[in-house]
């Protein structure tokens, strides 16, 4: 039974700066990481391996340098790692995201069963958090998002059931197979690649999967595809920040300070 | 006198050649161990040998060591006397008495003297064992053996008395009491009895002083004794390079990384675990073992000592294993994991071994297993090894903030033209509020004293010295080669650091990589801009009872001590005060070896022992040289309440009495 947990590259967001002039992320010397949620998505994917055998599978789409991202899900143990990237895939929103990446999964699963598809919540560098419900109504999978513990998975009968985290509160609930799930990060500890298995994903080929492999309607993908674009990215404006006190000689001082600038500001309630 | 050679030959015979067994087993064991080059710089080994091994430098370093010397040098001037003893049996015509007269009497008389001050040396060894035995010399683990050391000494004391009586009888039946005057003791004690009797008193202890001998010697190299036999060699063999350089792991598929089972360890460590004679100082000096952590480096060498008998026979006939090195519980021969993430890498345990056994990077070589084929590690490392991978620094902080400490001083990039030294900031001095305080102070006395200097800024790397102490030696190996080549690029000859840890790192572990660079620590910049006249320091400083803390890296690992000591006097008008564990037995504070970043959830922590030291000597300043010190040493200040205490970096200090 196939698992497959989808994966983006995504800039390290901590180092993105915004280009004034064209609004835009200046990404040239930015290294590109896995993005973090993703992380989760795999390790539950390689963790379903571990305890029920089931065939883990990374799936990313991107552009041809994203072969990393996957190099790094082989190291760490995936059964088979692909790459959906060409040309006309380029510049989609998350429709024309999840579209593909559907179109990807679904031809996985009629060489095997699908069993469950794993995303992280959302992307770091997107935030939208609509990818993966994407994929889930494209596929026609039941969708269970923002799970924080997998709390019985049941082979025979096809069913799990799973926690989600919501704010303040958790909730059981329960669906059959297949499914697709969003993952928080509190849902494992994602593990470290032994230099062995890095050494081997050295070598390994990554599938690269073009248009031609999947046969979507060029008009459907990629900014054609895409109904909503990016007009502008910026930095919101910000009031100047000042110092006050000396925190390293006189911290009992500064917070003192500190406490009466916000009660002078009514932003601390007694 | 006569021997009974039908009985002595056949006894004689048997005992050489089971004791050459033993040996050829034993050797046969170390054989077992990995390649590692030990016969390069012969001079080097040869002087260091003498120094060591003849000389009992670290031997006498300690009181009690005076003893150890008095028997070494007892056992080998008596080398000569038993083995004239041993052959004398076979070959009753041959002994010292064919030398001419003279000598052969200034040997007896020799002979005589060293027997009296090896018993005087027993007597006191058995003394301190029994009535006054320091704390570090038995524990739960070693007393099995305990009454191994009992029987060795007690059998060296029959020796020594069978040797006097076997000479007293001989004095009594007409030999020279000239020039035996110990032996001439004893034959006063006889006197008065009849020629037969005197006769079958030296029999008995010629018979006493025979099979006590021959059950020494094959003793030898079946118990901790072993060490008599190998220490000599073993200081010979000794690791020329820094206490924690160890050799690079080739990165290629199908090689095995790190130590996971014991003969995986190079031949020289399993040559380390027979030669332990479990003195305990090492265990003595272990901050890990002195906080109650379940490290004790004494152990460490032997559980493999005990993994490698258990598992060697197996081993040489290419059986597989049965006892495994590392586990999750400690037992006899195998390591607990939680003991090797204990080690700090401080170094003491290398520093003090009297025969140069080599505790630590036996245990780096473990975590490399561990971090490299295992992927087992405390959790909170996980992060570590990201930040490290993905952005270079242990924090995880955006690597384009690497230069905003010093936004202030103006742009000041490192050009190899231009710039004669690269002042190589380190992690800390960039990203931790304490420490860019220090780098702001190396900046400023630099720019004072006219240095000519530059950053590489936002291009820095870290210089992933955790992660090598931590065994992560793959992601170490690709940082370093970085860095290596960066440094090549920009013509890079010259480096300051304001970190011991990037110093050593620069300085020792990357000569590995073939860079050979000029690596100084800021102290040691400093205090040649002080002697060159350079910088002038128009006042001294007063902070009060100033208490210096050497740091691990820069003291042990690089032997500079008397460096920020001068600074400090030069700034302060006085020499710092000491603790009471200072210099080459200084206690660390804690953080070396990667334990910064992990939690200390065993036993007590290390720097608030370090600061309880300090504390009783009612210091005003903690006087440190190294930002990871800086961090224990304060938050150690916090934890045990002691508010009134400021921990200042060296350079700071100088730069308080420059202050105008």
């Amino acid at each position: 039974m196939l698992v497959i947990s989808c994966i983006k590259q995504v800039p390290d967001t901590t180092q993105v700066q915004i280009d004034p002039e064209t609004n835009t992320l200046i990404r040239e010397g930015i290294p590109f990481i896995v993005n973090p949620y993703d992380t989760h998505a795999l390790e539950e994917g390689l963790s379903l391996k571990d305890r029920f055998g089931l065939r883990p599978v990374a799936l990313s789409m991107g552009p041809p340098n994203a072969e990393a991202t996957l190099r790094k899900a082989c190291a760490l143990g995936v059964d088979d790692a692909i790459l959906l990237s060409d040309r006309c895939f380029g510049g989609a929103d998350t429709l024309a995201t999840s579209r593909v990446l559907a179109s990807a999964i679904e031809k996985l699963a009629e060489q095997e069963e699908l069993g469950i598809v794993f995303c992280g919540k959302q992307t770091i560098d997107g935030d939208t958090a609509q990818v993966g419900p994407g994929i889930a109504s494209r596929l026609g999978l039941q969708q269970l998002t923002l799970v924080d513990r997998i709390v019985h998975l049941d082979l025979e009968k096809k069913r799990i059931r799973v926690r989600r985290k919501l704010e303040g509160r958790h909730e059981i609930v329960e669906a059959p197979l297949p499914v697709m799930i969003t993952v928080v990060r509190e849902l494992n500890r994602p593990r470290y690649p032994t230099v062995p298995m890095r050494l081997e994903a050295e070598d390994v080929m990554v599938k690269t999967w073009d248009n031609s492999v999947l046969g979507l309607d060029v008009e459907t993908v990629g900014l054609k595809g895409s109904p909503t674009w990016v007009s502008k990215i910026f930095s919101p404006e910000r009031d100047q920040g000042e110092i006050i006190g000396d925190g390293i000689n006189d911290p009992e001082g500064t917070a003192n300070l500190l406490i009466e600038k916000l009660l002078s500001k009514d932003l601390l309630a007694i | 006198m006569s021997i009974n050679q039908t009985i002595y030959i056949p006894l004689f015979a048997v005992s050489v050649i089971f004791f050459c067994y033993s040996c050829y087993q034993r050797l046969q064991l170390i054989s077992l161990g990995a390649d590692e080059n030990r016969s390069d710089r012969p001079i080097e080994r040869l002087a260091g040998m003498f120094s060591y091994a003849f000389g009992q430098k670290r031997v006498v370093k300690r009181p009690f060591g005076i003893n150890h010397f008095v028997l070494f040098w007892a056992f080998m001037f008596l080398l000569l006397a038993n083995g004239e003893f041993l052959i004398e049996g076979l070959f009753p015509s041959v002994s010292l008495a064919l030398l001419p007269d003279p000598l052969h009497h200034v040997l007896a008389f020799i002979f005589d003297m060293v027997s009296l001050l090896a018993l005087v040396a027993v007597v006191v060894a058995l003394s301190r064992r029994l009535l006054f035995p320091p704390s570090y010399l038995s524990n739960e683990y070693t007393s099995a053996r305990s009454g191994e050391g009992l029987l060795i000494l007690a059998m060296i004391a029959f020796l020594m008395i069978a040797f006097f009586l076997l000479h007293g009888a001989l004095i009594g039946l007409g030999d020279s009491a000239a020039y035996r005057p110990i032996s001439a003791i004893f034959a006063s004690l006889l006197a008065g009895q009849s020629t037969a009797a005197l006769q079958s008193s030296a029999t008995i202890a010629w018979w006493v002083h025979a099979v006590v001998l021959l059950v020494f010697i094959n003793l030898l190299p079946r118990s901790k004794h072993m060490h008599i036999l190998t220490a000599i060699p073993n200081t010979y063999l000794r690791s020329l390079d820094k206490p924690n350089i160890i050799p690079r792991e080739s990165f290629a598929k199908g090689k095995r990384f790190g130590v996971g089972v014991v003969e995986q360890f190079s031949w020289k460590d399993l040559l380390d675990s027979l030669t332990c004679t479990e003195c305990g100082r090492c265990q003595d000096l272990c901050p890990a073992y002195n906080t109650d952590k379940p490290l004790n480096p004494r152990r460490i060498v032997h559980d493999i000592k005990a993994n490698l008998l258990q598992n060697g026979p197996a081993l040489k006939n290419g059986e597989g294993k049965t006892l495994p090195m590392i586990d999750l519980a400690q037992n006899e021969g195998t390591c607990s994991e939680e003991a090797l993430w204990a080690c700090t890498t401080c170094g003491a345990c290398v520093n003090v071994c009297p025969v140069l056994i080599e505790q630590m990077p036996k245990i780096v070589k473990m975590r490399r297993h561990l971090v490299q084929e295992k992927s087992e590690f405390p959790e909170e490392l996980l992060n570590l090894f990201e930040n490290m991978e993905q952005r270079s620094n242990p924090w995880g902080i955006a690597p384009s903030d690497r230069g905003k400490w010093s936004t202030q001083l103006g742009e000041r990039p490192f050009e190899a033209d231009k710039t004669e030294y690269l002042f190589f900031v380190g992690c800390a001095g960039a990203f931790d509020t304490r420490a860019k305080q220090v780098s702001v102070a190396v900046a400023t006395i630099m720019d004072l004293a006219g240095v000519s200097w530059g950053m590489l800024g936002k291009e820095e790397l870290c210089c992933g010295d955790s992660l090598r102490r931590l065994g992560n030696e793959y992601v170490f190996d690709k940082m370093a080669k970085q860095n290596v080549e960066m440094f090549i690029e920009k013509g890079v000859r010259k480096v300051v650091t304001a970190c011991p840890h990037c110093f050593s790192t620069l300085k020792n572990d990357y000569r590995q990589y073939g860079l050979e660079l000029q690596v100084i620590h800021h102290s040691e910049l400093i205090e040649t801009l002080i002697t060159g006249n350079k910088l002038k320091l128009p006042k001294t400083t007063d902070m009060g009872k100033l208490l210096f803390h050497d740091s691990c890296y820069l003291g042990r690992h690089n032997e500079i001590y008397d460096t920020p000591r001068n600074l400090i006097k030069a700034a302060t008008g006085s020499k710092p005060a000491e603790f009471e564990r200072n210099r080459e037995n200084g206690f660390c504070c804690g953080a070396g070896g990667g334990r910064m970043w992990m939690e200390e959830l065993n036993g007590s922590r290390i720097n608030q022992n370090r600061v309880a030291e300090a504390l009783k000597q009612k210091p005003d300043t903690l006087c440190v040289s190294c930002p990871y010190c800086m961090t224990m040493m304060e938050d150690g200040l916090k934890e045990l309440n002691a508010p009134g205490v400021q921990v200042k970096d060296v350079a700071e200090v100088v730069a308080e009495a420059l202050r105008l």
